[in-house]
């Protein structure tokens, strides 16, 4: 590592205009990036680290983004550049890596095209020697077999594949330096690790800058040389990686240090009697093809579960995304149909009609990811949690159900007056909040949680985890808890059921699986999730 | 830089809204222990649609058009007070009378015929003025199918303050009425005899009328099939798709013609035949909402619940496909005052008689010399036309999700 400088930000403020107001994103902020290093930017969502690295390309829309201070690269200031001069340093000197790798690249587009677009805009580089380069970069990036690769479209790929794509066009014109806005946080932790494997690899071997956005701290521990920790559009400490992690100074830094979900699972109720069974579940979605929409095939995204929960105990289902999770715990609820047994209390729930099904439906709830597209937007806080209790008791007086709304909202935490407001002026933490309230509101005894905390902070869900835990110990309620995220169901599950392809590879009781988990798949996950590190070839997917 | 923009928008709203939405906390009353006197909203408009009614304000054009429209509307409605043959009031012999609301036998006013009394016959006028009767008339002393007995010419006649000395003399001589004695036609007359001006007000309600009928009903037909379709799917949408596009295949303005010729076309006929055709309208927008809203989690956590189909669809669903809608009605409106007039320009319409805008036209075409006719018609269909169309664009506007969230 050299001591001269690649990126050097001073005093770099920018604020937003709309509709006649200013909002502060970014707030007098300085940081440098040396050659080689990899400098990484940490926060919570509205903390401002995204603005920054799009500013650094100057990517703002341009009269409602108002940038001051200096953003020295290479000795000349990108702020001052031309739009003509900044072009070409775009996709050239400095490259970018986004989040979402589904809309990153052109689904119109072969990858070669895509490639071969800026190598021809920055190198001239055509034809032939624009192919061979393109093999090389991909190559690069760890896509196999690069060469029968290069006339495939995005959507031929997996969702990691196409963030080496994206990888492999950002390195095209080695850049000085590589920008990668939160590039694993849509993919699942086995790629996550894959990825940042791969970006680590790279920037050593190419001996390239890096600034890594992220709101992982396990992932700046394992990349970064130094962090800088943003709140509120300010950087409120900066340092070395060590430095920060082992004695943080802000009170912000230490908040987020022990934001990690306080392990306390629920134990295992070995004899409590068993609230829900299903038995060879069954969920097929059939794949038609030609003309007469002839059934060609299935996509089994559960084939043959049986699964026993028993009262008072939490079941994590873990697995990689696609591998059936979610349609689980929907086919249980029959929010899709589903074939095979459910027996709830010894009561099958297959076959039942709309208005038998209405008793059940009280007792077995459900909690969805999305806090913005969970609650309808044009119903108060107090009708989303109300209309359960319209359905299921309607002998009750409104006054009576509003009682019950302000206990429920008691329950997880939320100011009761609030009820009367409207789900968008609640933060995301709050509106699961809200979320979980419409469950508890029914006094239901089995809650399924569709990876509730995938959307939220790292602090809020530190918190939701708790206040999950409390509600169940104290109305003894049983959870399926279905996430991706395996330092969640550390802190929740009493069991532990890991999916892949619609089948269960491994279950049995998680402080047990998390010590000595029996397949590679499990071990692949696991040290994915907890140290990511990546798993040998063959064992999960890229 | 989509990519972007979104990111942006998660993180405005994950911060609380901080620099979302900050103008729209709503005022909570002061809570009580258990926040019980807090009074719930129900009876005041959403912040949203609050929002929406700025957004239409803010367009100056479509809510001067709606104020303008809405006076010309009521206005014209009780059309009855302005232009009528009979009196409004009538004090005859210290009994008071309402022809307007009531037809009394002329035998009441002392004449001997013992049918309904025709107010402007000279004859029971000589009656009325004998007993000192207080009478009190609408401005315009025409009714839309009252003839002018006493014309300066042939019909169709001039305005009546258009006439001049040449005119004059040409009635004088020729027997018509003498310019001193006219009664005011505002807009001359046409080719029977009729005010231009009461069939104008007259038109001008029935055009708005039916196109508001025309409207709600199909728009009722076409959200209910279309939020049926986009619920359900599968089969049920894939018949009813196929149903639909045979159905609009068929050749509309032939089959109103073959069905007109048949069927004695009055208004509600006519509003039946074209409601075959408009409701499919609305059809396609609202089924394509209700597929998209029928995955969102809010409804999959309302199926969770135990909600039933009709009330998810009614209170989850509908209010999405109603932006859809809402911005669509104005323009449907127009579209089918359009038809009518269309139609009775055609001759096809309502019957014969009826104070309708697209006869008018066709009298102006015509009688090419009498260019008040057509003026009439012309400038009385294409403020209506405009009208609506701005009060859409406005509507639009307000309904526009990216300036009700900015």
């Amino acid at each position: 590592m050299s001591d001269e400088l690649c990126l050097c930000v001073r005093d770099l403020s920018i604020a937003f205009r709309s509709s006649g107001r200013e909002t502060l994103a970014v707030d007098g902020i300085s940081f440098d990036i040396a050659k080689g290093e990899c400098v990484a930017l940490v926060g919570e969502s509205g903390s401002g680290k995204s603005v920054t690295a799009l500013s650094i390309l100057r990517l703002l829309p341009s009269p409602a983004a108002r940038h001051s201070g200096s953003i020295e690269f290479q000795g000349q200031d990108l702020l001052k550049l031309s739009e003509r001069d900044m072009q070409k340093v775009r996709g050239d000197d400095i490259t970018i890596v986004f989040q979402e790798p589904m809309t990153s690249l052109n689904p119109l587009h072969t990858i070669e095209k895509q490639i071969g677009e800026i190598l021809l805009l920055h190198r001239g580089l055509k034809g032939a020697a624009a192919r061979e380069r393109t093999i090389e970069v991909l190559s690069q990036v760890g896509i196999p077999n690069p060469a029968s690769r290069l006339k495939s479209y995005p959507h031929q790929l997996s969702g990691g594949q196409r963030q080496r794509v994206m990888i492999a066009m950002a390195l095209a014109n080695e850049p000085d330096l590589l920008i990668a806005d939160e590039p694993t946080t849509a993919l699942d932790v086995t790629v996550q690790a894959q990825i940042i494997a791969l970006l680590k690899e790279i920037q050593a071997r190419l001996h390239m800058s890096l600034l890594f956005i992220t709101h992982d701290l396990g992932i700046v521990r394992k990349v970064a040389q130094r962090v800088c920790v943003m709140k509120d559009g300010k950087i409120v400490e900066h340092g070395t990686v060590e430095r920060v992690f082992n004695s943080p100074e802000h009170p912000y830094t230490r908040a987020l240090m022990a934001a990690e979900p306080r392990p306390d699972p629920a134990p295992p109720q070995p004899n409590a009697p068993i609230l829900l069974e299903t038995e060879h579940l069954k969920v097929w979605f059939p794949i038609t093809s030609g003309f007469m929409r002839k059934v060609t095939g299935h996509i089994k995204a559960c084939d043959g579960l049986t699964i026993a929960l028993r009262k008072g105990e939490t079941l994590g289902v873990v697995g990689e995304s696609g591998s059936g999770k979610s349609t689980l715990g929907r086919a249980i609820l029959r929010l899709i149909s589903s074939e095979g047994p459910i027996a709830y209390m010894g009561n099958g729930l297959q076959g039942l009609t709309f208005k038998e099904m209405l008793p059940f439906r009280r007792e077995m709830q459900i909690v969805f990811q999305d806090p913005f597209g969970s609650l309808s937007p044009r119903m108060s806080v107090g009708e989303i949690i109300k209309e359960g209790l319209k359905v299921h008791h309607r002998d009750l007086t409104d006054r009576e159900r509003d009682e019950r709304v302000i206990q429920a909202l008691n329950d997880v935490g939320l100011d009761p007056a609030t009820r009367f407001r409207f789900p968008h002026e609640f933060s995301g933490g709050q509106r699961q909040r809200i979320a979980v309230a419409r469950a508890v509101v029914l006094e239901p005894s089995f809650i399924v949680l569709d990876e509730p905390t995938s959307a939220l902070d790292m602090v809020i869900q530190a918190q939701m985890v708790d206040l999950l835990r409390d509600l169940q110990k104290r109305h003894n309620l049983t959870y399926l808890f279905i996430s991706h995220d395996l330092r969640v169901v550390a802190a929740l599950a009493s069991r532990l059921l890991v999916m892949r392809h619609g089948l269960v590879v491994e279950s049995g009781d998680a402080a047990e699986l998390f010590k000595n988990p029996k397949t590679d798949y499990t071990r692949a996950l696991f040290s994915a999730a907890f140290n990511l590190e990546t798993a040998p070839e063959g064992v999960v997917e890229q | 830089m989509d990519d972007k923009t979104r990111t942006e928008r998660t993180l405005e709203l994950a911060t609380g809204g901080a620099s979302g939405a900050p103008e729209f906390k709503p005022d909570i009353e002061p809570a009580g222990p258990l926040g019980l006197s807090g009074l719930p909203r129900g009876f005041e408009f959403s912040p949203l649609n609050i929002r929406r009614w700025q957004n239409f304000k803010a367009n100056r054009r479509g809510y001067w058009s709606l104020w303008f429209f809405l006076v010309l509307f009521v206005v014209t409605l009780f059309a009855e007070f302005i232009a009528n043959d009979q009196p409004l009031f009538i004090h005859y012999d210290g009994k008071s009378y309402f022809p307007v609301f009531f037809t009394y036998p002329d035998t009441e006013f002392g004449d001997d015929m013992g049918t309904a009394a025709d107010y402007r016959d000279p004859h029971l006028q000589t009656f009325l003025d004998e007993h000192h009767a207080i009478e009190i008339w609408a401005p315009i002393r025409f009714s839309y199918r009252t003839i002018n007995d006493n014309p300066p010419s042939a019909f169709p006649s001039k305005p009546t303050w258009m006439l001049n000395d040449k005119d004059c003399a040409f009635a004088e001589k020729n027997g018509y009425a003498k310019c001193g004695t006219l009664e005011y036609n505002w807009l001359g007359t046409d080719d029977q005899g009729r005010d231009v001006l009461a069939r104008m007000i007259y038109g001008f309600r029935l055009s708005v009328l039916f196109g508001l009928v025309l409207t709600i009903v199909s728009s009722v037909i076409g959200i209910a099939a279309g939020a049926v379709q986009g619920y359900f799917g599968g089969w049920t949408d894939l018949l009813f798709q196929r149903f639909i596009e045979i159905w609009t295949s068929v050749p509309e303005l032939y089959l109103l013609l073959i069905i007109s010729s048949v069927l004695v076309p009055g208004f509600f006929v006519l509003l039946g035949i074209l409601l075959l055709f408009s409701w499919v309208r609305l059809v396609g927008l609202v089924r394509a909402e209700f597929l998209r809203g029928r995955n969102f989690e809010y409804i999959q956590a309302a199926r969770a619940l135990g909600v039933s189909n009709g009330v998810i669809m009614f209170r989850h669903l509908l209010p999405n496909a109603m932006v859809a809608t809402m911005t669509f009605l104005p323009f449907v409106m127009s579209s089918s005052v359009m038809t009518l007039t269309a139609l009775d320009f055609l001759g096809f319409g309502l019957p014969p008689g009826s104070p309708s805008l697209g006869e008018l036209l066709s009298q102006a075409k015509a009688n090419v010399q009498a260019p008040w006719l057509g003026l009439t018609g012309f400038f009385t269909v294409a403020l209506m036309l405009s009208l609506l169309i701005f009060i859409g664009e406005a509507v639009r506007d307000a309904f526009d999700p990216r300036k009700t969230f900015a």
